[in-house]
């Protein structure tokens, strides 16, 4: 990317193509839960709480040969403009799922047998990227909740405006009709680069899609940083 | 409190330690020549062994631990005890060392009293309570309360001495609980709330080093 070609689009709120939301993070937030945090992207806020590892109820989904991660999200009636009409859909269901596949391969619950870990997140106030805070405050909070994790991930969303490649979407954005409109990918990475989860929408090319990791490995390694000092800063 | 004294803590996926003359302990795993955590925690090297100490997180229940747990039901052969795990434990009729009437359990342990037990046997039914010890038993008077299970042992001290220095101060007799339930029996209830805040206090600080220094110097200023 040139630099020229940087400085001529235009985002919505103002921000450089590569420049996040102010982050905030905080672990402990839920004195009840095993583990529990929080995680903005500006106006985008995620809470969660882990409970367990504890006996998997009902019984028939209990795994006798390794344990088990229960992903919940859900988005609060008062999260957006419009009422959300509370309790489960087919996208909080969808997104469950989502974060279940993105945060196992980090997990070390094998040893947890007939057993669940709950992770419970949600969204109190939505601005876009929604399972992207979800994600990162699911993954401060189960290192919280003393599970053993090989690494921490990280999520943010690409979003690709008309042509042009953004960090971290917004609402605004994610609305975007100009040219060939919006396409918004999640991306999720451990610390060290490697991929759990992406999921794409829309259309992109692959050299385009390549570059739009490379932007993630960078933006993930940024949000690494904020959940390591929130962690880290919890005790004491 | 002082920078110096503070111990590190570490988050999953760090790198505790380059080279192979260290070796991965609780906590951690090896990748490479690294040492990585697992857990978070506190960082702790002993002579090239490198672990985590957790401070949160749920109680794992280990055979041989002394718990304090709730009676929460009674069956028709003994009493089913909630230790704050996963599963729930349960104390046979036979480890009351005198005769008792089957229909009459609730005369020696009723729902709502806590007992004192030692994990006997984890087994995939649960996990079985014994009572044939010196110091177990229900628990008659005195107060309880409850800290997180992992930081049990900073309250204890390395071979007792923080519970002994606790004990000594304030004149209560402590048991600790594996499971993070503390008793505490004194002559007075003022001597118990004092003994409750000093536990308290090092349950709050338990990523300091030194903390027995700590909770001497605690003592003096809060002495009556």
């Amino acid at each position: 990317m040139t630099k020229e070609s940087k400085s001529k689009f235009e985002r919505p709120d103002g921000r450089e193509t590569d420049e996040m939301r102010p982050m905030t993070a905080k672990v402990g937030i839920i004195p009840n839960a095993d583990g529990s945090a929080m995680f903005s992207f500006g106006d985008t806020i995620a809470y969660a709480a882990v409970y367990g590892p504890k006996v998997m109820h009902p019984q028939h989904s209990q795994n006798p040969e390794k344990g088990t991660l229960r992903c919940n999200y859900s988005m609060l009636s008062f999260s957006v403009t419009e009422r959300a009409r509370p309790g489960p859909n087919r996208r909080s269901t969808e997104i469950s799922k989502i974060m279940e596949w993105a945060l196992e391969p980090v997990l070390i619950i094998d040893e947890f047998k007939s057993m669940v870990v709950d992770v419970h997140v949600n969204i109190i106030q939505a601005n876009a990227s929604t399972r992207c805070a979800a994600i990162n405050a699911a993954a401060m909070a189960l290192a919280h909740a003393g599970i053993p994790m090989k690494d921490l991930v990280s999520s943010v969303s690409i979003g690709k405006l008309d042509k042009q490649l953004v960090v971290d979407v917004s609402k605004k954005e994610e609305d975007w009709e100009e040219g060939e409109g919006a396409t918004d990918i999640p991306i999720t990475m451990t610390h060290e680069g490697e991929l759990t989860h992406i999921q794409l929408d829309g259309k992109i090319s692959g050299e385009q899609l390549r570059e739009a990791l490379e932007m993630a490995r960078k933006a993930t390694q940024e949000i690494y940083e904020v959940q390591k000092k929130a962690l880290k800063e919890s005790i004491g | 409190m002082s920078e110096k004294n503070q111990r590190k803590v570490v988050i999953p996926g760090e790198v505790l330690a380059k080279g192979n003359e260290y070796l991965p302990g609780e906590g951690t795993e090896r990748r490479g020549s690294e040492i990585i955590s697992l857990k978070y925690g506190l960082f702790e090297d002993s002579n090239k062994l490198i672990k985590v100490i957790p401070l949160s997180g749920v109680y794992q229940p280990r055979r041989g631990n002394v718990v304090i747990g709730k009676v929460e039901n009674i069956t028709f052969n003994g009493w089913v005890i909630n230790i704050g795990t996963a599963e729930t434990a349960f104390i046979s009729i036979m480890e009351i060392p005198r005769f008792v009437n089957k229909n009459e359990l609730e005369s020696v342990m009723d729902i709502g009293e806590m007992v004192v037990a030692k994990i006997w046997s984890i087994n995939k039914r649960g996990i079985d309570l014994s009572l044939k010890s010196r110091g177990l038993g229900k628990i008659d008077e005195g107060i309880i309360l409850a800290i997180n299970s992992n930081r049990v042992p900073r309250v204890i001290g390395k071979e007792g001495s923080m519970i002994k220095l606790i004990k000594d101060e304030t004149g209560c007799e402590i048991t600790v609980g594996q499971n993070g339930l503390i008793w505490i029996k004194g002559d007075s209830i003022e001597k118990e709330l004092h003994a409750k805040r000093a536990i308290l206090f090092v349950a709050e600080h338990s990523f300091l080093s030194g903390l027995t220094e700590e909770l001497k110097k605690w003592f003096d200023e809060n002495r009556k």
